[in-house]
């Protein structure tokens, strides 16, 4: 069983994340067109083809923090919108709490996770229940908390997370949106599915199925 | 699932609009000068040291908003984002230096979650870069928006082109950052506005309606991201659009104190001859409210890609703001005494 994260696993991760933004482009625009702007899937799906090119380069960052850091810039600077800094806050602080770790065991990934979604949260100054990425990304944190509290193990402890992720993106569709451009709509958001809070679930879902 | 687009435009391939549009801008306006890397709009002969420079940005498909409003007079660089997509810190960091005389940089920004968002990353990367005294103004004039601190507030819209037009005169003058700043502040704070849409718009790389609005109805309190409004409501005249435009604003502000800046625009699909027919009929009832317009503007100047429609902003001014208003300007979008 994988107690550790590796460098593979990581490039793992984010291809996965590309190939679901890809295959989910047009569903993530169609939430968007619903309660935002149409185009969340559009500017994803450049993000993480830009982040792919970096990462399969032949001069790609070696380590973790440096890889991280490097995915974080290239989002700031290729995605726009609000999902720019939002993801880019995500890996630029993950980058951070990686540090110059060896080998990322479940206590650190589970550090480099929740700083990543506290520090996009304090982007977007987003709480649980604003209908926003941080609805999937907090109990997605606390979900794997828990199974490292519990010695469940890495893959175990990611696939909770991913599931609690999926549960939260859920539990947006009633709500009525307190942030972003979805809140303009007061009572006409609610019985949307957010679309940040679905994109976040694939992240972690991906990150799951990377170390599975 | 994929779907074929079904509107038509003048477009090649709909990822490379923005690329193609500044070759064109370029090739338009000698007297402008462009980074197509970091996809930015320069005046070609910089402004004298010593003077406070003004850099907007925001996503494409608002034109001539911001990039046809830089010159003598107003911007001096427009960073452009992909169609209704905020730009990056990166271009916001690059114009801050390359615009920089010494005195200053203001950044003004529409208040939409992604723009405030790049401008404050930009603003924290330019100060720890370059050093750059750089201040910011966030736009917020949409009554149709609930204003709550628990969410993301009033949009900025209409009121940004005034705003870059009077603080571009106060800059060019020369006055200095802190005044440049108050300034915007102050216009900032005066103005109100409020839109409706008689047609959702066609975003490129959808190539469809962002929205579904159905023949006989308008959209009320639209943004200018083809992002729905707060209700919808059955199409009638121009005289009973034009009330649900001018009620919201009055009831927001008090503009019965000083002369004020109206500026009657249309979203980009709706005719002039439409939008001078809505401006009669605002006049009309502004002046059953007391409400004396000293200078106004008719016309698409942040417009919303395709959209039928129009907005209404109302600028409480002062006698220094219309002394601006008056001042020379010389862009591709506003143009006059220069």
């Amino acid at each position: 069983m994988t107690q550790s994260l590796t460098q593979a696993q990581l490039v793992a991760w984010l291809g996965a994340f590309r190939d679901a933004v890809h295959e989910h482009r047009d569903h993530l625009t169609e939430l968007d067109a619903a309660i935002g702007d149409a185009d969340h899937g559009t500017n994803l799906t450049r993000g993480m083809d830009a982040v792919m090119a970096l990462v399969d380069a032949d001069d790609a960052p070696d380590t973790a923090a440096s890889l991280l850091k490097a995915v974080g810039m290239k989002l700031v600077s290729t995605v726009g919108g609000a999902s720019g800094p939002l993801y880019g806050t995500f890996f630029l602080r993950a980058a951070a709490a990686a540090g110059d770790a060896e080998t990322l065991d479940a206590e650190a990934v589970l550090g480099m996770l929740r700083a990543g979604a506290e520090g996009l949260a304090a982007r977007g100054k987003a709480t649980v229940g604003d209908k926003t990425m941080v609805d999937a990304l907090t109990p997605a944190v606390q979900a794997l908390a828990d199974a490292v509290g519990r010695g469940d193990g890495l893959p175990a402890g990611l696939r909770a997370a991913a599931d609690a992720a999926a549960e939260g993106r859920e539990a947006t569709t009633p709500l009525e949106a307190r942030k972003g451009r979805a809140s303009y709509l007061g009572e006409r958001s609610k019985g949307h599915t957010d679309p940040g809070a679905a994109s976040a679930t694939m992240l972690v879902e991906a990150l799951a199925d990377a170390v599975a | 699932m994929l779907r074929e687009p079904v509107v038509k435009k003048l477009i090649n391939d709909p990822a490379d609009v923005l690329a193609e549009s500044l070759r064109g801008v370029e090739a338009a306006h000698p007297e402008l000068r462009v980074d197509h890397e970091h996809r930015i709009v320069y005046r070609a002969r910089a402004k004298s040291d010593g003077k406070v420079a003004l850099i907007s940005g925001g996503g494409s498909g608002h034109e001539p908003l911001h990039g046809g409003f830089v010159g003598p007079g107003m911007l001096d660089a427009a960073c452009a984002g992909e169609v209704f997509t905020s730009p990056t810190p990166d271009q916001m960091v690059e114009a801050t230096t390359v615009v920089d005389r010494g005195a200053g940089v203001l950044h003004i920004v529409k208040n939409y979650t992604g723009d405030v968002m790049n401008f404050e990353m930009a603003g924290e990367m330019a100060a720890a870069d370059s050093g750059v005294d750089v201040r910011t103004v966030v736009t917020r004039d949409d009554v149709a928006v609930e204003d709550s601190t628990y969410t993301a507030g009033r949009r900025g819209v209409g009121v940004t082109v005034l705003l870059e037009k009077i603080v571009g005169a106060a800059a060019e003058e020369g006055q200095d950052l802190d005044a440049v700043e108050s300034l915007a502040q102050r216009v900032s704070d005066g103005g109100r506005s409020m839109g409706i849409a008689l047609t959702s718009c066609t975003v490129p790389s959808a190539g469809r309606p962002t929205f579904d609005l159905p023949e006989n109805e308008i959209e009320v309190g639209v943004g200018i991201h083809g992002e729905p409004g707060r209700h919808r409501e059955a199409l009638t005249g121009a005289s009973e659009i034009a009330r649900q435009l001018v009620d919201p604003v009055l009831a927001d502000h008090d503009f019965t104190t000083g002369p004020t800046i109206a500026l009657l625009n249309g979203m980009g699909g709706t005719p002039l001859i439409e939008l001078y027919l809505m401006y009669g009929e605002v006049t009309r009832l502004l002046t059953s409210a007391g409400v004396e317009v000293a200078r106004c503007l008719v016309g698409n100047y942040i417009t919303s890609l395709d959209m039928a429609g129009a907005s209404l902003t109302l600028l409480a001014a002062d006698e220094e703001m219309v002394r601006l208003w008056d001042a020379p300007v010389s862009t591709p979008g506003l143009r006059w005494g220069a």
